[in-house]
This record gives structure tokens, C-alpha cells and sequence, in this order.
């Protein structure tokens, strides 16, 4: 699945005990960078990504070559500013794109496929933390990430809470919902009940369960937009054809947007990959690892924190947001937040949403000057 | 800066930490953050004004001080600021409860309704007034609970709420208020500014 010659790969050396109890050494972690770090080393700046995304932020991705998921933020004179700061961003283990993960092959040469250890948002930032000791950086300048992104930027913070002056998790939550759960399993269902998914053994022949991946993500990818949002873009619209059809094709826009949507999934990402992923999202639960009270996570750090929401996230929506902007405002700490008008969604944090990038980049600007 | 803020950060002394509620703009935490080293937070309700206050490195929470004042632990500010809002509440009294339990002291600022030129206003034009601290028609302004300067005064007493300082503004001039002198203040200054602890 991955064409490896594009990839930079950190090999992690030292044992990584997982929540699961199962431990990992030798095993490497992708990453890509953008911009320079500086003599000091206190412009760097680590992005996390969300559930399908990569490492690679932004500019051309050399392994599908499309668009980076976060163009829209990060780039020169950009809210994430290439020319100023250090960019680091790695994909999470579990994942598909080069780290650690099902498609790769256990110690005796056999892909792992469902053998593959359950990963948590815990061990994902657990592994990514060596790559500040592989850059030499002693304390990064922020940690930011929208959706899972936002929730490795919390438990970042929590594990390691001197090693970022400032914290942005956006559109995020501190504990998976029911609701967020149940999304995530129609996914993991889509796949396994797909023919070709073999109990996660498809990587030892031709086929794989493409036709479960893609209504895993056409599923995923309704909770990303707005009810507004779609109905402005495709309302009832019929699609390269005059009138109804009396069958099962795609009358509607919507409908074939969404078969799109996920065929071109399906050329990217692993099925595996997707149950491990999004098994991670549902397991974290920040305030349960400090015995209900989310605030314990962020009593040690004395990092300036900024959240974001959006009006139209009715995935992670504003309260969800706002649980954590309380929790950290009840130990005092330095929290700014702001919720963000916008149509567009969950997905508005990776669209052109200028109100959102205006806010990103004051905040890393003026943070920064006062460095 | 205006005149009122001035008096409010003369209030404040260097070093403190202070949340100002309904910060606007941020012109006033900009001034204590930059001229006193405040450790500075806001509350504004306002999407527009908490994007101009982030513009200028500011630490702002957007939210509504009805609701959102009861995730601040009691006393974990030194003071609290709320600059001419109190009579936009829904439920004044609970909001002035809630600065003062947020807050080892508060600053309050109210638009006096006692003023001679609203009293003019109302008495000649037979109209509700619009002065310079309270520009807005009846049917478009925020004001919901408008007091004077001896409404206040007396509902702070009542209420065992001890006062530091209670200053009369009018245009530059500033004189403190006091027992004997509220009639004449309540008539002749536009604003009143109360230093106040619970």
C-alpha cells in the first residue's frame, strides 16, 4: 500500500509498553516536516492528525498526489506559518502510511492483519514523543490537531505537560460520545461483514474489503458535513440526468458524491488500519485515567491553551469543546477559547474557513512574539 | 482609551490577576496586560469582538457571564471587572453574585439613569433617553435593568456587600461618592464605578 521511497521513517528502538499490556521496540514511525527548525529549537511546532489522515500536512502527498489535509492551514505565510515555524507531523501507529501497524509483518514475516496489537490515543502520542528527542528539541512551541488530532494534542499534554509552551486541540473531545461510538461501529461493521475482509487476513492475496472500507467512510463522511451544508451543496439535485430513474443508481448528487467519496477511499487507506483507528477514538477517555476528573490531565502543565469548535460540528460539537475549556479554567489554567461560525461541519477545521485561520494564526503569532 | 477605563486601571494594582467580564474589544485588558503586567483573561459574548482580542494576543473566552462565570473557582482572580454590562443581565443580582465569588474584589461600572440629562430627557421630550452612555433607541438596546447611582449604592448595602471605593464619572471628572453626597452625585455624574468585596 505504501510506495516506501517517499517516506521518512524514524525506527523507535526503545520498548513501548501499549495500554494493552503488550509491548513494541524496532517498530518505525513515518513523519514529514515543513520549514526549518531554528538554532534555538523553539519553533517547532507538532500536528496531529485525525482519523484518515497522514503525515503528510501539506503540499502535494507524494504517495497519492493530492493535497495535503491541512493546505488550507499550514503553508508559507499560511495560519500554520512554514516560513516561521517547524512543522512535524507523523502518522499515528495503527496507521497506514508507513508507521507500525496491520499491514505490516510480525517477527516471523507474517502480516500482522488482526494480530496487530489494539492501539489507544495514549500509545499513539506515547510513540511520537521520540521524535522530539530524534529532532533534539527539548520543548516544542505548540501541539495542535483537529478531531482525533485534538485528542492526541489532550493526552500530549497530559503525558508530557513541559514539553509545549502552547496547546491547540480543535473541534475535539475529552471522551468519545455514545453517539461517536455508534458512528464507528457501523464502520467497523461495513468491513467485517465484507467477504474479502477474511478475519483481517485479505493482505495475503489480491483482493481486499474495499466495498466495507467505502461505506465505512461514506457512512463517516455524512457526520463530517452539516445537514445545512449538504443541502445547500447538493439539496435534491439530480445527477447528469433529467429525471428520476426508477432504480437503485445514483438519481441523486448526493448519492454519487458519497460513492466517490469512498472509491477513492479505498485507494488509500487500509480496512485494518480503520478498525485499529478508530478502536483507539473509541477507548480514549481522558477524565477516566484521572478517576472522572478531567482536570487532573492538566494540572501539571503550565502551557497556554487555545480550543476551537465550529457551530455546525454536531460530531464533536461546542459542549464538548467547552467541557474541556471548564475543566482547565477550574485549575486556573491560561485557556482561551472560541467557537466558530461555519456551515461546513466537523470538516470545517480542513477547509477555508477564514474566521478559523485568522484566530489560528493570531494566536500562534502573538504567542510566539511573547517567546 | 476612555476616561472610565483609566479610572478602573488606577484601581488595579501591578502584577494582579484579573478577568474582565464583557471585555469587548480588549482595549482595557491590552492596557493592564501591557502598562501593569495583569494576568489578564476575558469573557465577551461576542464572536467579532473575541476574534479582535485574540488579534491582539489576548487570552479571551467566549461565553456569556450568565452561564459561563460558574466554571471560575471561588476567589481565583483578585479582581473582576464588568465595564457598563451589569444592567444587560437577565438576572443582575446573580451575575453581581457571581463576580464577587470569582472575585476577591470586583470593579463595577453602571451607566447612571440618575443623570440630570436623562432626567431632562424624560421629563421634556417625554421620550426614553439617549445620552452618550446610553446611545441606543428602546426597542434596539441591551440595557434590560437600568439603575442610578442610588439604585446601586443602595442595593450593594443591602446586600452586606462591603464598597472600597465608590467614584463619580462625569466626562474627565472624577469625585468619590458617599452617603451624604449621593443625591448631587446621582444627578450630575454619567457613570458610577464601585470597588467592591464579598
Amino acid at each position: 500500500m505504501n510506495t516506501e521511497k517517499n517516506i521518512k521513517t524514524l525506527i523507535v528502538k526503545k520498548p513501548l509498553k501499549l495500554d494493552c499490556g503488550k509491548t513494541i521496540k524496532d517498530f518505525p514511525i513515518a513523519y514529514e516536516t515543513y520549514g526549518s527548525l531554528n538554532s534555538k529549537k523553539d519553533n517547532a511546532i507538532l500536528v496531529f492528525h485525525a482519523l484518515t489522515g497522514d503525515q503528510f500536512v501539506t503540499g502535494i502527498n507524494p504517495v497519492t498526489n493530492k493535497e495535503g489535509w491541512w493546505s488550507y492551514a499550514v503553508g508559507p505565510d499560511k495560519a500554520i506559518d512554514t516560513n516561521k515555524y517547524f512543522v512535524i507531523c507523523s502518522n499515528v501507529i495503527g496507521g497506514c502510511m508507513g508507521s507500525y501497524g496491520p499491514s505490516h509483518k510480525d517477527p516471523d514475516q507474517k502480516i500482522f492483519g488482526t494480530n496487530f496489537p489494539v492501539i489507544t490515543i495514549n500509545d499513539m502520542v506515547n510513540a511520537q514523543y521520540n521524535l522530539l528527542d530524534h529532532f533534539g528539541i527539548d520543548k516544542l512551541f505548540s501541539i495542535t490537531g483537529g478531531s482525533m488530532g485534538g485528542m492526541q494534542v489532550l493526552q500530549f499534554i497530559s503525558n508530557f505537560p513541559d514539553k509545549s509552551k502552547t496547546v491547540i486541540p480543535i473541534a475535539t473531545t475529552s471522551s468519545h460520545s455514545a453517539q461517536n461510538i455508534a458512528f464507528n461501529e457501523l464502520g467497523r461493521q461495513a468491513i467485517t461483514a465484507d467477504s474479502n475482509w477474511k478475519d483481517g487476513n485479505y493482505t495475503s492475496n489480491d483482493t481486499n474489503p474495499g466495498k466495507g472500507l467505502a461505506v465505512a467512510r461514506m457512512a463517516a463522511h455524512i457526520t463530517y458535513l452539516s445537514k445545512k451544508g449538504l443541502q445547500e451543496k447538493f439539496g435534491r439535485k439530480l445527477q447528469e440526468r433529467e429525471d428520476l430513474k426508477f432504480g437503485f443508481d445514483a438519481d441523486f448528487q448526493i448519492e454519487s458524491y458519497l460513492r466517490y467519496q469512498g472509491s477513492v477511499f479505498v485507494d488509500r487507506f487500509d480496512a485494518n488500519s480503520y478498525l485499529y483507528i478508530t478502536r483507539a477514538m473509541d477507548y480514549f477517555d481522558l477524565a477516566k485515567q484521572f478517576n472522572g476528573n478531567l482536570s487532573e490531565a492538566f494540572i501539571n502543565t503550565n502551557a497556554k491553551f487555545f480550543i476551537i469548535s465550529f457551530t455546525s460540528d454536531w460530531l464533536y460539537p461546542t459542549q464538548e469543546n467547552k467541557d474541556i475549556v471548564i475543566a482547565l479554567n477550574s485549575i486556573g489554567a491560561d485557556v482561551g477559547f472560541v467557537e466558530i461560525e461555519s456551515d461546513k461541519g466537523h470538516d470545517s477545521f480542513l477547509l477555508d474557513v477564514p474566521n478559523f485561520l485568522s484566530a489560528l494564526k493570531n494566536f500562534l503569532d502573538k504567542s510566539y512574539e511573547e517567546n | 482609551m476612555k476616561n472610565e477605563f483609566q479610572v478602573i486601571a488606577d484601581l488595579i494594582e501591578k502584577d494582579k490577576k484579573v478577568l474582565d467580564v464583557g471585555c469587548a474589544d480588549g482595549t482595557l485588558m491590552k492596557f493592564l496586560k501591557d502598562n501593569k503586567n495583569i494576568n489578564i483573561r476575558g469573557l465577551e459574548i461576542s464572536k467579532e469582538k473575541v476574534q479582535e482580542c485574540i488579534a491582539k494576543g489576548l487570552t479571551v473566552i467566549e461565553g456569556n457571564a450568565e452561564k459561563d462565570l460558574k466554571q471560575f473557582p471561588d476567589k481565583s482572580f483578585d479582581y473582576v471587572v464588568l465595564s457598563q454590562t451589569l444592567q444587560a443581565f437577565l438576572n443582575p443580582e446573580l451575575v453581581l453574585d457571581e463576580l464577587l465569588r470569582v472575585g476577591k474584589k470586583a470593579i463595577v461600572t453602571i451607566p447612571n439613569f440618575g443623570y440630570w440629562k436623562v432626567r431632562f430627557h424624560l421629563l421634556f421630550k417625554g421620550t426614553m433617553p439617549i445620552t452618550k452612555t446610553l446611545p441606543d433607541e428602546w426597542y434596539n438596546t441591551q440595557n434590560l435593568h437600568m439603575c442610578t447611582i442610588k439604585d446601586f449604592f443602595h442595593f450593594i448595602k443591602s446586600k452586606d456587600i462591603k464598597i472600597f471605593k465608590s467614584l463619580a464619572l462625569n466626562n474627565l471628572n472624577k469625585s468619590t461618592i458617599n452617603q451624604s453626597n449621593l443625591g448631587v452625585k446621582n444627578l450630575f455624574a454619567d457613570l458610577g464605578i464601585f470597588l467592591i468585596e464579598k
